[in-house]
């Protein structure tokens, strides 16, 4: 009797210092834990955190020239962004920029990624080419790209001139700037969104191609029933960061239009730049950063939603 | 129904040559060949030759008569369950048994009969919603099984497709797939590690070793006359005992491993090479227990392993660890020194040399001879 309860008594005090080991365990792993994320948490802080919260406590404020605050003005800021037309305007054109942008670039790299996952001989060298504009940086490319579209000497006039039709104003046209800038980062975006691709596809098993061959599977059958869902995740990725990318387009806008003719091709970004280090209003130019911000939140946001479906990750 | 013929067919890769070399064969319609060898020996090479999924270097491959040396994979009008199941993973089961039918088009109420019939033969039907990764090991296996029961192909090419089954289910498989390929008829090639598999499968079996054909035949024939030492250490379990042996005293008496001391019978000596270095073989049945009157030899017990109808005893015999499997119990211990009967017309003799057949055990052949 008093053998068996002194039993129970040493088995419960027992159960108490595992719980009190376990607990210290814990404690130990969540300490680790802290450690490893330090390093990413004081840069995030310092480069992202911080600025962010600073440019929301700046879009409720007006600013002199030198970004100090200098009256509260609340939400007044926002509301004379909606009322201005010109800010609906670049929001238009940055929409419309995503729109020409994000499709063509991922249905051109994917098309490339394809063929340049085949096995054939001297594959190599296409791969690199294809990949080749991630290289090359926004500045240059946008230079190379001007030159082409020089009105008079640019090898596009050129061209159209050999064949008889009247030369296009490029980027002073205002039917045609916003779609020179997008033919231009669809061409610089292309080299990272293939190399992203192409690396999704070689990753897909070859057994699955085997088996699709023997059991009588098309070319197109395979592409749709195989390569496409397990490519997936990957497309999926490209996408948003294709997405992302285009609405903080700057440097290409910056050295080819200037945001002109009439505000055709000021995006958000540019504009952003424009309204705080040209026109030196800081809370304005803060206030279209929060509603940039949200507007990529929430794409970004139903992206992930849909893609819930879509995506099938293994 | 097809017919394989394989003419000097053979593979080398650009880092390894000739892991295949002059195979010749030939698959009869509805046959179910069976291909053995150990592992790295080519079977899976062979087999994805003949599906069009690995390039041929040399020689000729015929379906039906007709050079395919050049068809894809897809006009060779073959299925094959892979060695590592090549499931779709994004697809559910249901999905990837119909994915060939959908891609040939075949009608949607026989697509739906043939899914019935093939997820009840494997015992499927509980699963078909799941994806593969929610499957253990051998249910996916099933699954690449049904995905080539529902092509009604003419010929199917199985790369071991019980390996990761247990026990019950394997020898239940095997008896299910025997019975579906007498059924529907097509010609099948099978690779398996598995002897057992071989034996009891297999209408014929080719022994494959190093890339080089050892045998060809029936399970019987390859158990009873080995072509040589390989293929009698490959088939059959516990392998055969062998032993390095040479005649003594007038031909009537052969040394075994310097340890044992045999009596032939004139008429087994008759056919063989006296002068020449043998090693002999015998079967673990063959070794029986000896009686007062019979008894040739004792022999030390090294190991016993008891399996309830039979009792494997392993003895030391010179450099060689002999089996013996005895029907029923023996309590027998390890150390004790054994009565055994070992009987000359149970002998197969090779040529230590080359390691081919001599003479086969003329126990079996008088067998098979009134078998016939
Ligand atoms: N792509 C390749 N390049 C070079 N050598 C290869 C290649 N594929 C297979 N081999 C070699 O070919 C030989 C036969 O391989 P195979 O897969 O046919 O063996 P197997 O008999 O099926 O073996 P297992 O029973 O283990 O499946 C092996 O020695 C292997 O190393
Ligand atoms: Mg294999």
């Amino acid at each position: 009797m008093s053998m068996s309860s002194l039993a129970i008594q040493t088995n419960e005090i027992n159960l108490e210092y595992v719980e009190q080991v376990k607990k210290r365990q814990r404690m130990k792993n969540l300490l680790k834990g802290v450690l490893f994320l330090l390093p990413s948490i004081i840069l995030f802080s310092a480069f992202v955190f911080y600025p962010m919260i600073r440019t929301i406590y700046l879009s409720f404020f007006l600013t002199n020239t030198s970004g100090v605050t200098t009256v509260f003005v609340g939400l007044e800021n926002y509301i004379n962004l909606f009322k201005s037309p010109i800010f609906l305007k670049n929001i238009q054109s940055t929409f419309l920029f995503v729109l020409y942008t994000v499709p063509a670039t991922v249905i051109i790299s994917l098309f490339l990624a394809i063929i340049a996952s085949e096995k054939l001989k001297g594959i190599g060298f296409f791969r690199t080419i294809f990949s080749s504009t991630m290289g090359i940086s926004v500045a240059a490319a946008s230079v190379f790209w001007m030159f082409l579209f020089n009105p008079t000497m640019g090898l596009l006039n050129q061209l159209l001139k050999s064949i008889g039709v009247e030369p296009i104003g490029w980027l002073t046209d205002p039917n045609w700037a916003l779609l020179s800038v997008s033919v231009t980062t669809i061409w610089m975006n292309i080299g990272f969104t293939f190399l992203v691709l192409l690396g999704g596809l070689q990753s897909i098993n070859s057994y699955l191609y085997e088996s699709a061959d023997i059991e009588g599977a098309g070319y197109f059958y395979k592409l749709r029933r195989i390569t496409i869902p397990m490519l997936s995740p990957t497309l999926f990725f490209a996408i948003t960061v294709s997405i992302i990318n285009a609405f903080q387009t700057f440097g290409q806008i910056d050295i080819l239009t200037q945001g002109g003719p009439q505000n055709e091709t000021n995006l958000i970004v540019y504009s952003i730049y424009r309204e705080a280090f040209v026109n030196y209003q800081f809370g304005s130019a803060s206030a279209q950063a929060v509603v940039l911000f949200i507007m990529i939140l929430f794409l970004t946001a139903i992206q992930f939603k849909l893609g819930e479906r879509k995506v099938h990750y293994q | 129904m097809s017919q394989v013929e394989l003419i000097e067919l053979s593979k080398s890769y650009e880092k390894q040559k000739d892991i295949l070399k002059a195979i010749n064969l030939f698959i009869k319609e509805g046959e179910f060949f069976v291909l053995v060898g150990p592992s790295g020996s080519g079977k899976s090479t062979l087999l994805r030759m003949i599906a069009g999924l690995e390039e041929i270097s040399g020689g000729i491959l015929k379906i039906n008569n007709e050079l395919v040396n050049h068809l894809p994979p897809k006009d060779r009008n073959l299925s094959m369950v892979f060695q590592n199941y090549a499931l779709y993973p994004h697809l559910t089961v249901e999905q990837n048994i119909l994915f060939g039918l959908k891609a040939k088009k075949v009608g949607k109420q026989e697509q739906q009969r043939r899914l019935k019939e093939a997820a009840e033969m494997v015992g499927l039907t509980e699963l078909l919603k799941r994806k593969p990764r929610e499957l253990s090991g051998g249910q996916r296996q099933r699954v690449a099984l049904a995905r080539s029961i529902v092509s009604h192909a003419p010929l199917c090419l199985m790369d071991e497709p019980l390996s990761n089954l247990d026990a019950k289910l394997r020898s239940n498989m095997r008896v299910q797939i025997r019975r579906l390929q007498k059924r529907l008829g097509f010609t099948t090639i099978y690779v398996t590690h598995d002897q057992v598999e071989a034996m009891t499968m297999g209408d014929r079996i080719m022994v494959l070793n190093d890339g080089k054909i050892q045998q060809v035949g029936r399970p019987i024939t390859l158990y009873n006359e080995p072509a040589n030492l390989f293929v009698a250490s490959f088939i059959g379990s516990p392998k055969m005992n062998i032993g390095k042996a040479h005649f003594l005293a007038k031909h009537k008496r052969l040394t075994v491993e310097n340890e044992l001391s045999i009596t032939v019978d004139p008429s087994i000596a008759r056919g063989l090479p006296l002068d020449r270095p043998l090693t002999i073989g015998i079967r673990a049945e063959h070794l029986l227990p000896g009686t007062t009157e019979n008894t040739t030899h004792y022999l030390e017990v090294v190991n016993v392993e008891q399996l309830g109808n039979e009792t494997s005893i392993a003895f030391d015999v010179g450099t060689e660890l002999w089996t013996a499997k005895w029907p029923g119990q023996w309590p027998i211990q390890v150390g004790q020194k054994v009565p055994v009967h070992l009987s000359s017309e149970h002998l197969l003799f090779f040529d230590s040399e080359t390691g081919s057949l001599i003479q086969s055990a003329s126990q079996a052949k008088k067998q098979e001879v009134l078998v016939i």
